[in-house]
């Protein structure tokens, strides 16, 4: 069976840090910070006040005018993804029903029924205020100071009619790709990966097989999530995954690989990358980031919560990646570490990163967003993946904010406090789901014409 | 060389039963899962019945290893035991020499219920009447002291993967796709092509969901797309049927072990049937319906007969995604015609939601699971609860009795709301 060369040709991203793949870039090569205290509700009685925020960005400016009705019944991590994908298909040169109709472009130019979509989301949170708001209508004893009592009874007959019909489609976690396929119109075989932190990952490992067995020419590929609000804090934080002691200087707080590390910051965000066969990238001209040459995958877990202390399986899935590429694990020149800078997770993946790298991995320099970004789950692996193909393609590495001292326990070449250049022929990009271990790799090479 | 994708296990929990015989035996009785609600108080609701497991007791399944999984959502202990019955099945516990870095977990599997009665305390306590908004200070001082972080964490949709990867110490790839109402369709469809890639040599792979919880009810309920029919809930899904007026919502598992021709033959162990061909689409066009002229489904159907290598006549049986919405129903059927064309008055289609009601991401691997059966026992379950032809449903629907025939291949369609649509197509194994 043939296989399709398949290369990266456009990249979308909505991250703290601003709107678009190169916005995010820049940013992080001026050591800016994208965590701050939360504004979108009071954090003030969690134990972790701060987050990486999209705060511009309107996602009624990235879809036809006819389909503003239904941004309604987007939630955030919904509308990060259809920001990322407009952003995405802007960068590859791409002109699509959704530019079309805005008026950007005059007439389609790509086949619907070979346009593919594989975007990766997390568990989202219902909008709790819509929520609540609705529940609170079933309360047995509304006017009590506490014990209010929630009376099921009532809500069935009375409190559920407070919901809007929809409801439930703003949570579904496929509709980032269905409003997507919609807007876009991509016809070809989509998929919804849902692994935490290495959804984005395998989502793009996913849509790279597709196009490489040929069901399709090219995918909108990558992840969107947004665990800022009440419930995707105090999941994170009953976890004990986040940083307490910082909520006074957010831009400090997330360290990735440092040895005074204390934990995460949740973050949100989407990055989505346009994947495309090698041929008909060549024939429209387009402009060719890199190519993808490997994917591998396994699991990472102790148990469902931890990760192996030697990150066994993230060396699984980086060995995997080399063979697809048929790469030497010397031949990496860059990498990107999901570095979300808790003590347990940064020591599993680096010791996963060295034990498949071997003698030589401390002389890859990696790149580490989180102390800019936050974790922005689902979303984060592609806006990784977006940073490293620039990275690349520039010639420059942006450091990693808040690593000062690397923990002996982390030994990794984290680039950190000025950003350094780099000409590497192949990147590597990790994530792990810090709940439940998926873990990925992927390997682009440098392009040459 | 193609490498050839088999069926060596399976394993499932469904209304009906938790073993293949029991449910098989059942379903091709006609037998309906459907009851009055238990699992919570549904009395004010508007559908009040569903098609429940019943007696589920996870520690018979997994014996000691349930202390590690004692936690686990109720979806994720019945797709834990599925995936056991299937490993069992499959003969790979007695297996020698098995790489477990060779073989992966591909789930559709769907997201954890919500801390019901904690959530809605702290949301009733967080509520500012007076300002009619949330306090999230006085919000976030309850759930500290109500929630808890494991039920918390294991309503990630990718925590029954990861328990299934922790059961059998499987170290191959590990995902889960939930693409709602086709997840395991889907996860089948691609386990299938990363084995034939290469990239694994045999795949725990299926779905496992129960939205019967009262926010999965309240949102289906919103939606309209559920039964309502509670004076007579056995009847109540009635797919194809003129009466219809919505699907019932069902809980389980279904768990298939998907292995290389060669590998399967190797270790001698037995074959139920070969997975022949994965269609994936999308319909791009509105998130609450279906594409009017069934586009999708129709392109998902013909890309799996042509990744099968077989045409419409070659098809023996299409386990029809057969929801008892008006909807679906309609466009299905009109999709169907579409693709099969003077063949479909002759394609025998049926729906096993009448009997099992919807299991959401896990219908695609219980209802493939049917179709092998199908294959093995040359018979044909039957949709129940039809009386009253509609026109615009006028295919051979095998009303209500089973019916013995030869059964060479088979088709099973899944579609998911929003519009991605997925086909598989199963053939009995010849060498």
């Amino acid at each position: 069976m043939k296989k399709h060369r398949v290369v990266i040709t456009g990249l979308g991203v909505a991250s703290p840090l601003g709107l678009g793949a190169v916005e995010t870039f820049e940013a992080l090569v001026e050591k800016r910070c994208g965590i701050d205290r939360i504004a979108a509700f009071d954090p003030s009685h969690f134990t972790s006040q701060i987050a990486g925020e999209v705060k511009n960005g309107n996602v009624k400016d990235c879809v036809p005018k006819g389909y503003r009705k239904a941004t309604k019944v987007m939630a955030k991590d919904i509308e990060l993804a259809v920001i990322a994908a407009y952003h995405a298909v802007r960068d590859a040169g791409v002109q699509t029903k959704c530019l079309v109709e805005r008026g950007e472009a005059q007439a389609a130019d790509v086949d619907s029924t070979r346009f593919g979509a594989n975007i990766g989301a997390g568990l989202i949170c219902a909008d709790l205020t819509e929520l609540a708001g609705a529940l609170s209508t079933a309360a047995e004893r509304p006017d009590a100071a506490q014990d209010r009592g929630f009376s099921l009874k009532k809500w069935g007959t009375e409190g559920m009619s407070n919901l809007t019909p929809l409801w439930l489609l703003k949570f579904l976690p496929n509709m980032l790709a269905c409003h997507v396929t919609i807007v876009h119109d991509c016809q070809a075989p989509s998929n919804t990966i849902t692994c935490g932190e290495a959804s984005s990952h395998l989502a793009i490992g996913e849509a790279y097989r597709t196009i490489e067995r040929g069901a399709a020419d090219i995918c909108i590929c990558g992840g969107a999530e947004s665990k800022v609000n009440p419930m995707g804090l105090m999941r994170q934080s009953l976890l004990n995954r986040l940083v307490t002691d910082s909520n006074e200087n957010p831009a400090q707080a997330c360290r990735p690989f440092d040895k005074d590390r204390k934990g995460a910051v949740i973050g949100e965000g989407g990055g989505l990358l346009i994947l495309e066969e090698l041929e008909r990238a060549k024939a429209r001209g387009a402009r060719i980031y890199a190519e993808v040459v490997g994917f591998g995958a396994s699991v990472n877990a102790k148990n469902w919560l931890e990760p192996q202390a030697d990150g066994r399986g993230l060396a699984l899935a980086i060995g995997k990646a080399l063979k697809d590429a048929g790469a030497n694990p010397t031949d990496v020149g860059l990498m990107n570490a999901f570095g979300v800078g808790t003590v347990q997770h940064d020591a599993s993946e680096a010791a996963g990163i060295r034990n498949a790298l071997g003698s030589d991995a401390g002389k890859v320099p990696v790149l580490a967003t989180k102390g800019s970004l936050g974790n922005c789950g689902a979303g984060s692996g592609a806006i990784d993946l977006a940073m490293l193909t620039l990275a690349m393609s520039r010639g420059v590495v942006p450091p990693s904010l808040n690593t000062t001292i690397v923990d002996p326990a982390c030994e990794l070449n984290v680039v950190r406090g000025d950003p350094t250049d780099c000409h590497a022929e192949l990147g590597l990009s990790v994530a792990s789901a810090l709940s439940g271990g998926q873990t990925a790799a992927l390997l682009i090479r440098r392009y040459h014409a | 060389m193609t490498r050839r994708v088999v069926v060596t296990g399976m394993g499932w929990i469904t209304p009906l039963g938790h073993d293949i015989e029991t449910a098989w035996k059942k379903i091709l009785g006609g037998e309906s899962g459907i009851a009055p609600t238990t699992i919570f108080d549904a009395g004010t609701f508007p559908t009040q019945f569903a098609s429940e497991v019943k007696g589920f007791d996870l520690r018979k399944f997994i014996g000691p290893d349930y202390e590690l999984h004692k936690g686990v959502s109720r979806q994720a202990g019945f797709a834990l035991a599925a995936a056991r019955i299937a490993w069992d099945s499959s003969g790979f516990e007695k297996a020698a020499k098995l790489d477990k870095t060779r073989i992966g977990v591909y789930l559709g599997g769907g997201e954890g219920p919500m801390d019901f009665d904690n959530f809605t305390a702290a949301a009733v306590e967080g509520w500012n009447y007076g300002e009619n908004t949330l306090d999230a200070k006085r919000w976030a001082d309850v759930a500290y002291k109500c929630l808890e972080k494991v039920v918390e964490a294991e309503q990630d949709p990718n925590m029954a993967a990861a328990h299934i990867a922790q059961l059998f110490g499987v170290e191959g790839p590990n995902f889960n796709t939930l693409t709602a109402c086709a997840a395991s369709t889907q996860a089948i469809g691609e386990a299938t092509n990363m084995i034939r890639r290469g990239d694994a040599d045999a795949m725990i792979s299926g779905g496992c969901h129960s939205m019967i919880h009262p926010f999965g009810v309240t949102g289906f309920n919103r939606l309209t797309a559920l039964s309502t029919r509670n004076d007579s809930c056995i009847t109540a899904s009635r797919p194809f049927d003129r009466t219809r007026d919505g699907f019932v919502l069902g809980e389980g598992a279904g768990m298939l072990i998907l292995e290389e021709l060669s590998h399967a033959k190797a270790r001698g162990t037995k074959i139920y049937a070969e997975v022949k061909g994965y269609g994936s689409t999308a319909d791009a066009f509105r998130i609450t319906d279906i594409h009017e002229d069934g586009r999708g489904a129709m392109a998902a159907m013909r890309l799996a007969m042509q990744d099968a290598g077989l045409t419409t006549a070659d098809i023996d049986y299409i386990s029809a995604h057969g929801t008892g919405t008006e909807e679906n129903d309609k466009i299905e059927s009109k999709a169907i015609r579409g693709v099969f064309g003077d063949l479909s008055k002759k394609v025998p289609v049926s729906s096993v939601k009448s009997m099992l009601g919807h299991l959401i991401a896990a219908a695609g691997a219980c209802e493939l699971i049917t179709c092998l059966l199908a294959l093995r026992d040359q018979v044909i379950p039957p949709t129940i609860n039809y009386s009253t032809p509609d026109p615009n449903c006028d295919l051979d629907y095998v009303p209500n009795e089973a019916r013995k025939t030869k059964v060479r291949n088979c088709l099973s369609n899944s579609f998911g709301f929003g519009g991605q649509n997925d086909t598989l197509v199963v053939a009995a194994f010849a060498d």
